[in-house]
């Protein structure tokens, strides 16, 4: 952790403090350091950034109404994360009702992530770096992430694209670091294996796109 | 000769830089005579370096505004009632 961190997480059971005492304001320094996981955490149970906004706020204000009941308070990262990710999965359920949806989607996405040892062993050396910004790919990373269990899903997110260490994650999520290390091990090769298909099988799609963002090759046209 | 599995089982800590030099020299060794473990050695780091990217994961332009105006409503009009 960097001292910045550091100092802003020694500084969380004083806010909370503060805000009990009903200083409500210092609620929105308290959970700025935490937005963008709990979009990402939010958006990977949803996949629709509306609503993963919407679950977001309506979690922070449980959060916050809730603060009260919160006892360790230097635990407040790994409590306020879990209330976002049952308030994401909450929110599925209720539009999944809405739209009369059934449940074999969710079973299937379960079944697909029991194999865990890699399947797919084409090669990627030859991705162009300009995919990285391609919405498709973005896509193919929320879907694939959704695919996860959330003990895998959550890891991921903390360590693989929110670059937090491995005694950080263990903290937050309230396990030992064998575990997240375990956990994060399974984690990348399920998303490796879900990721697979989509970089691997369309070579030829991907050639065209490079072909629109490669000046060189735009230029030998 | 280390099987496969083996191999795939330390990857992560292989990626991570934290496995030891001994560890290190035979997982080396055996990617490069490994065409599978090589190919899934790749595409991990790879996807690594994507789902890492910032840019990939850019959260929607307005949402930490419009997060706080929310909390700002919702926590004054619970305090007001
Ligand atoms: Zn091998």
């Amino acid at each position: 952790m960097n001292d910045q961190a550091l100092m802003e997480k020694s500084r969380e059971p004083f806010l909370i403090q503060r805000i009990r005492a009903g200083e409500r304001s210092h609620f929105h320094e308290l959970i700025r350091p935490y937005e963008r996981r709990a979009f990402l955490i939010a958006y990977s149970v949803l996949r629709n950034q509306d609503d993963a906004e919407d679950a977001v706020q309506q979690a922070m204000l449980k959060i916050f109404l809730h603060l009260e009941q919160l006892a360790e308070t230097d635990k407040f990262a790994q409590w306020a994360m879990r209330v976002v990710e049952n308030e994401a999965k909450m929110y599925k359920r209720k539009r999944h009702q809405h739209l009369y949806q059934s449940v074999d989607e969710e079973q299937e996405k379960e079944g697909q992530t029991k194999h865990f040892h890699p399947k797919q062993f084409a090669d990627w050396r030859d991705l162009p770096n300009e995919i990285l910004e391609q919405q498709e790919v973005r896509a193919a990373i929320i879907e694939a992430l959704a695919s996860l269990p959330e003990i895998y899903r959550e890891i991921f997110v903390l360590r693989d694209m929110e670059h937090l260490n491995i005694a950080e994650a263990a903290e937050i999520l309230g396990i030992s670091v064998p575990m997240v290390k375990t956990r994060l091990h399974r984690a990348r090769l399920m998303m490796r294996e879900a990721l697979s298909p989509i970089f691997a099988k369309p070579k030829v799609s991907i050639w065209e796109r490079w072909k629109g963002v490669n000046p060189w090759f735009a230029a030998k046209r | 000769m280390v099987r496969c599995k083996t191999i795939i089982a330390h990857l992560s800590e292989y990626v991570d830089g934290e496995a030891s030099p001994e560890l290190c020299h035979t997982i080396e060794q055996h990617l490069r005579g490994c065409h599978r473990c090589s190919a899934v050695y790749d595409s991990t780091r790879k996807m690594l370096v994507i789902t890492g990217d910032e840019r990939v994961f850019e959260v929607p332009s307005g949402y930490s505004a419009r997060l706080h105006r929310f909390l700002d409503k919702a926590i004054l009009e619970g305090s007001a009632s």
